[in-house]
């Protein structure tokens, strides 16, 4: 990979595009990429090993924090093992809350993913609006299990929390803008001129490759790969649902884009099918403490792909083993055959087209008053109008925007 | 008959030595185990004729007296067909499949680091997914390693 022409330059593992630590050494002739050199594990925790001396509900709440956005994909991949090998029949309004969770967790993580998208090239109005209105989907999701993100909501044989008819109806309520929003995302990266040209071609991946290289989800629809683990392998309610695999045959950026907008549509349409089949009954069984001695391997299909997880157990309290892979893992190889050939320039929309996966935060607020000895909570409500509060005295009203927002969503 | 009782026919018939050792759990899943010399031939066979081109991952295991690993393959239709193959725990060798799924690269670096496993044919390339600078010797994934013991160890070290 060296010559006399050629530059070698590290970018990470604090990375400038990426908040998460990953090391690239990028050998450069001009601003073209020759070869990349990736280098991995900076975010190695020893999960896996940590699992093995822990017991299965241990395992099940360590599981929910290996990802901060898709924690209810590796927990429910988790359980759905452990269930097997334990036999469990899991109550089908649980399956159906499950199905749920994944997909409001599907649109928050899309949503997310648009707005990076869009500040990765410079476009961030588009960062602004897809978070304003990742800010529905994280409120349903904090109203339905009591957290915004790592949701708890799974237990062995079953689902801890059960959603009310009035917050069925809440849910149902926030799709609605969401789809109309969604609309709006996809008449912007199909029609916006400056996302097609910034996005064409860049970081492309094609049919061979994707299928060569086992790579994931979106990454891999984009590429024409038709491959979706809720339908070709279901699990939790996806059985009982009817919905489009969504893929393109673009092969890039472009592509991979289109895929996240239009599955946020599939999405919906799956939530409204959950809510309206959702049978009545029992939401959990109970489990054992001891798991029998198997394996099983279970798969899910994550926001950013295929999720696998092994687990064997051993008669105890406490798997024997149990191994995790991500789906992007199995995207990372993807990325360097993305970025041979291209420009420098390139690689920050390039690696963040997969999706790599970073976490999110608390919404707590504590003010602490210096001469009081006592605290005070603020709740999400009065931070929210406060922050509007904050910025319309400085000037910044954003309520004719907002007036005219939802007047184009009625009309 | 199931088309995973058809994929289980249809590999006894050509691999004599699969008699009574295909074992379908439940649906869509099928686990085989096989000596590490059989590995190559079966893989080959099961990508090309039987239509498994994805490889999930490749899952490490310590059973005390060897170290096994399970290769996990996928059908577009959702069939997941799992490879089990042991080797000794004191020299374990095993080929790399690189040449059948390319992107099995990064999961064999995995068992390289946390199992010990001896990759022949791996190409060159970056650890993953322990540090550069991590003992040599150390397999965090065996049952016999424990984080303790590595602290002091280290702490030993510097004394």
């Amino acid at each position: 990979m060296h010559n006399s022409n050629e530059f070698k330059i590290p970018l990470g593992p604090q990375h400038p595009a990426l908040k998460e630590p990953e090391s690239f050494s990028v050998a450069l002739k001009g601003e073209k990429i020759m070869g990349v050199d990736i280098r991995l594990g900076y975010n190695h925790r020893g999960i896996e090993k940590a699992c093995e001396e822990r017991t299965y509900i241990q395992d099940m709440y360590l599981i929910e924090r290996i990802c901060g956005i898709c924690s209810h994909s590796h927990s429910t991949c988790f359980i759905q093992a452990v269930e097997e090998i334990a036999g469990l029949e899991v109550p089908k309004r649980a399956l159906y809350i499950r199905t749920l969770i994944a997909e409001l967790e599907r649109i928050h993580s899309h949503l997310l993913w648009l707005g990076v998208a869009g500040h990765e090239i410079g476009f961030d109005t588009l960062l602004m609006y897809a978070w304003r209105d990742r800010e529905i989907v994280m409120d349903m999701l904090a109203e339905l299990t009591g957290n915004r993100v790592n949701y708890g909501i799974n237990t062995i044989g079953g689902v801890r929390r059960n959603i009310t008819r009035e917050q069925a109806e809440k849910v149902l309520g926030g799709i609605k803008t969401l789809e109309e929003r969604t609309k709006y995302y996809i008449e912007v990266a199909t029609e916006e001129v400056t996302i097609r040209k910034r996005l064409s071609g860049v970081g492309v991946l094609s049919y061979e490759d994707a299928l060569r290289l086992d790579a994931v989800g979106p990454t891999a629809r984009a590429s024409n790969v038709n491959r979706d683990v809720r339908r070709d392998d279901h699990y939790a309610a996806y059985g009982d649902i009817r919905f489009e695999v969504v893929t393109d045959m673009h092969n890039d950026v472009y592509g991979r884009t289109i895929v996240r907008v239009k599955e946020l549509m599939e999405s919906y349409q799956i939530i409204r099918q959950v809510l309206q089949k959702m049978p009545d009954g029992p939401i959990s069984i109970k489990a054992p403490r001891q798991i029998p001695a198997g394996e099983a391997l279970s798969r899910y299909e994550a926001p950013r792909g295929e999720d696998v997880h092994y687990v064997k157990s051993n008669g105890t309290e406490k798997p024997e083993r149990v191994k995790v892979r991500a789906p992007t893992l199995a995207n990372i190889q993807a990325v360097k055959h993305m970025l041979a050939d291209r420009y420098l320039a390139d690689m920050p929309i390039v690696i963040a087209a997969i999706d790599p996966c970073f976490s999110c935060t608390d919404r707590l607020v504590t003010i602490e008053y210096p001469n009081k000895r006592k605290n005070e909570v603020i709740s999400w409500q009065a931070l929210h109008s406060y922050s509007i509060e904050w910025h319309r005295s400085r000037g910044i009203d954003f309520r004719a925007l907002n007036k005219k927002f939802s007047e184009r969503i009625k009309g | 008959m199931s088309k995973e009782e058809d994929i289980r026919a249809d590999l006894t018939s050509k691999f004599s030595y699969l008699e009574g050792k295909i074992i379908i759990p439940r649906p869509k899943r099928i686990f085989l185990e096989l000596s590490p010399d059989n590995l190559a031939p079966v893989l080959s066979y099961a990508v090309e004729k039987l239509e498994f081109p994805h490889l999930c991952t490749i899952t490490g295991l310590d059973e005390q007296d060897k170290l096994s690993f399970i290769y996990h393959l996928a059908q577009d239709r959702g069939i997941l067909l799992n490879i089990k193959i042991s080797v000794s725990r004191d020299n374990p060798v095993l080929k790399t499949i690189t040449p059948y799924f390319p992107g099995a690269e990064i999961y064999e670096r995995e068992l390289v680091d946390l199992f010990g496993a001896k990759v022949v044919g791996l190409p060159e390339g970056n650890r993953y997914p322990l540090t550069d600078d991590w003992p040599a010797g150390q397999f965090p994934l065996r049952k016999d390693w424990k984080p303790d013991t590595q602290a002091d160890k280290k702490e030993s070290n510097h004394a």
